[in-house]
């Protein structure tokens, strides 16, 4: 594998958060976050690379990048689908809504498809309880109020290229305020 | 307060249509709170603004319900050196889903209530800390701060005074523990989230180790409405030891879930039929916890009377937390709820402290066994037993978090615990 490394772009980009603290070290967790953007995981050479950039020993980026979930320690598949299960999308069929896909991909959680398009983790609360069963994709937009069918309809589009979009949820919950205030 | 609740006008989240816009949040009487402060600053001293924050008793909305003018007190005088305001908006707890409300929607209230709070603790760098899992929200908050520093309200010489003050906005990557004050702390310096041991406390050593304040989002945003109306006015709203608005957030079996503003104080039977709409598919309810997955649950039968302030939850046998109500309807296993919970604060669980590494781990495999109907009537007792010897033994207060759930499900709901444990071959029948 050829040697990693960050472009002028990059470089600068990192330099503007080093800007914002008055050490080094307390950039890693952002640095390793431009370099998963670039790589998509955050593989050991990849952790050696951050290192380097931020003239850091290796261990203190291994260790940091060990103890965050969303830092992808090896190789995951195009779209990585974080289901939450934890205590309200429970209560509301996160469980349904995990296992459904798990039926429909082929895979269990922790997995990734033959094909290199889906990987697939249980996560603890992504902070949407209102919004129960939902999901995230690939530590981007959340995807709420989920359905087996609206599950199907998010795989079509995602093979079809077609993430979705930010849905905002303050909106409808003024209109529940408001229908909670007229009864 | 009875029904007085239901005419409440929300503060924090008013229905202003793109509020987050900063010329509409100006329009509105934005930054007033600021300009009356640095225009002013014979009458609104340093040590007055902390006064009348303290005096208006804004009691912390992350989970403590601290007084948040108290903890500004704490801070050393300066020194001539850096100081900090780190804001939390690492919100983690199950259940909680509010400060993600506040960035979408009325961020610059939050920028506000963060500059006030900085001058009155004579800080210089506010670093805003946002879970990883929130970029959407971390980017629309990056436009809010970068339209207050376009129009001068951040940076240097803020309105034209000698007062400086910058905003930095990070996040995290995922670790619930980096909600933990001084977990965040080492998080923002770039390290493994571990909470630090206590004293000293951050307002000593903080952030490199300089003073450093820790407050909640939601908590900031209630700054410039004590500003504006004075302490007398916000200590009149909600619950007299627990006053000011608060974002509930409600989630579970209802028919309306969502975040909905409110005093303090309000029943919370109410906030589950009136507000959230009932219970789904008109079931009965079971069980409500009140503030986030750490917060004892409380079983409908003890819900008569009970509001939605510290004291009365106290008294109920539960707590204010993060208000993030979690209502579970008739028909859920307790069972199956706690477990959840428990394979949370494993999953979680930072690894320092061996009661939290090892008890947290223990008291999930057990009510695995449990669960699975392979558990027996002493593991009930062992959990509880459990539960002492990890409490109150740790660095921080993740492991405490653990305990209280384990403990007063297993109290509250025995029987169904009971039921799916092995008969007692000593059992008479």
């Amino acid at each position: 594998m050829a040697e990693l490394s960050f472009t002028e772009e990059e470089l600068e980009e990192i330099e503007k958060i080093k800007a914002k603290f008055p050490t080094a070290k307390a950039a890693t967790l952002q640095v390793l976050w431009v370099a998963q953007r670039k790589y998509g995981h955050v593989e050991p050479d990849v952790q050696k690379l951050v290192a380097e950039t931020l003239d850091l020993p290796a261990s203190h980026v291994h260790g940091v990048a060990s103890f965050y979930t969303q830092y992808y320690k090896e190789e995951q598949g195009k779209f990585v689908l974080d289901v939450c299960t934890c205590l309200s999308c429970q209560l509301c069929g996160g469980y349904e809504i995990l296992h459904h896909l798990e039926d429909k991909l082929g895979i269990k959680a922790g997995e990734t498809t033959d094909d290199g398009m889906f990987s697939i983790q249980e996560v603890e609360c992504l902070g949407a309880c209102g919004y129960a069963p939902m999901l995230q994709v690939t530590n981007g937009v959340y995807v709420n109020n989920l359905t087996k069918e609206k599950v199907d309809t998010l795989i079509e589009n995602l093979k079809n290229g077609k993430k979705p979009e930010f849905e905002s949820m303050a909106m409808p919950e003024l209109e529940k305020r408001n229908q909670a205030a007229a009864e | 307060m009875a029904n007085d609740w239901k005419s409440f006008e929300p503060l924090l989240i008013p229905d202003i249509p793109n509020l987050q816009d900063i010329e509409v949040y100006e329009e509105n009487g934005g930054y007033d709170a600021l300009r009356k402060i640095l225009d002013d600053q014979d009458t609104w001293s340093r040590k007055s603004v902390v006064n009348e924050v303290k005096q208006a008793n804004i009691r912390g909305r992350g989970g403590a319900g601290f007084n948040a003018g108290l903890k500004w007190s704490f801070m050393p005088e300066p020194d001539g050196g850096p100081r900090y305001l780190a804001a939390n908006g690492d919100e983690s707890e199950p259940g909680t889903f509010k400060d993600r409300k506040i960035f979408e929607y009325n961020p610059h209230l939050f920028i506000e209530g963060a500059l006030i709070a900085s001058y009155a603790m004579a800080v210089d760098t506010i670093y805003v800390y946002i879970r990883g899992e929130y970029i959407s929200w971390v980017e629309m908050f990056e436009e809010a701060v970068q339209d207050a520093y376009d129009k001068g309200y951040l940076g240097d010489n803020i309105l034209d005074t000698d007062i400086s003050i910058d905003m930095e906005i990070t996040y995290g990557a995922g670790a619930y523990i980096c909600g933990e004050e001084t977990a965040m702390l080492e998080s923002l310096e770039g390290k493994r989230g571990y909470p630090r041991v206590k004293p000293p406390f951050p307002a000593q050593k903080g952030l490199w180790g300089r003073p450093t304040t820790i407050n909640n989002i939601e908590t900031l945003a209630n700054v410039p409405l004590v500003i504006n109306n004075g302490a007398d006015w916000y200590g009149d709203i909600g619950s007299e030891e627990h006053p000011g608005p608060v974002l509930y957030g409600i989630s579970g079996h209802v028919n309306r879930p969502g975040v909905y503003e409110y005093p303090t104080g309000v029943p919370v039977m109410d906030l589950i039929n009136d507000v959230a709409g009932g219970i789904r598919g008109g079931k009965d309810l079971k069980a409500v916890i009140p503030g986030g997955s750490s917060t004892p649950p409380l079983r409908a039968d003890q819900l008569e009377g009970v509001t939605m302030n510290s004291d009365s939850l106290k008294d109920a046998g539960s707590m204010m937390g993060t208000a993030g109500l979690v209502v579970m309807d008739e028909d859920t296993d307790m069972v199956e709820v706690l477990w959840r919970i428990a394979h949370f604060y494993h999953h979680e669980s930072c690894g320092q402290c061996t009661p939290c590494r090892d008890g947290t781990g223990w008291l999930e495999k057990i009510l695995i066994k449990i669960k699975n109907g392979e558990g027996e009537m002493k593991d009930l007792d062992l959990l509880l037993d459990l539960g002492n010897q990890i409490e109150g033994r740790t660095i921080c207060a993740l492991a405490d978090a653990a305990v209280w759930p384990v403990r007063h499900t297993i109290n509250r709901f025995r029987d169904e615990f009971e039921a799916k444990v092995k008969k007692s071959v000593h059992a008479v029948a």
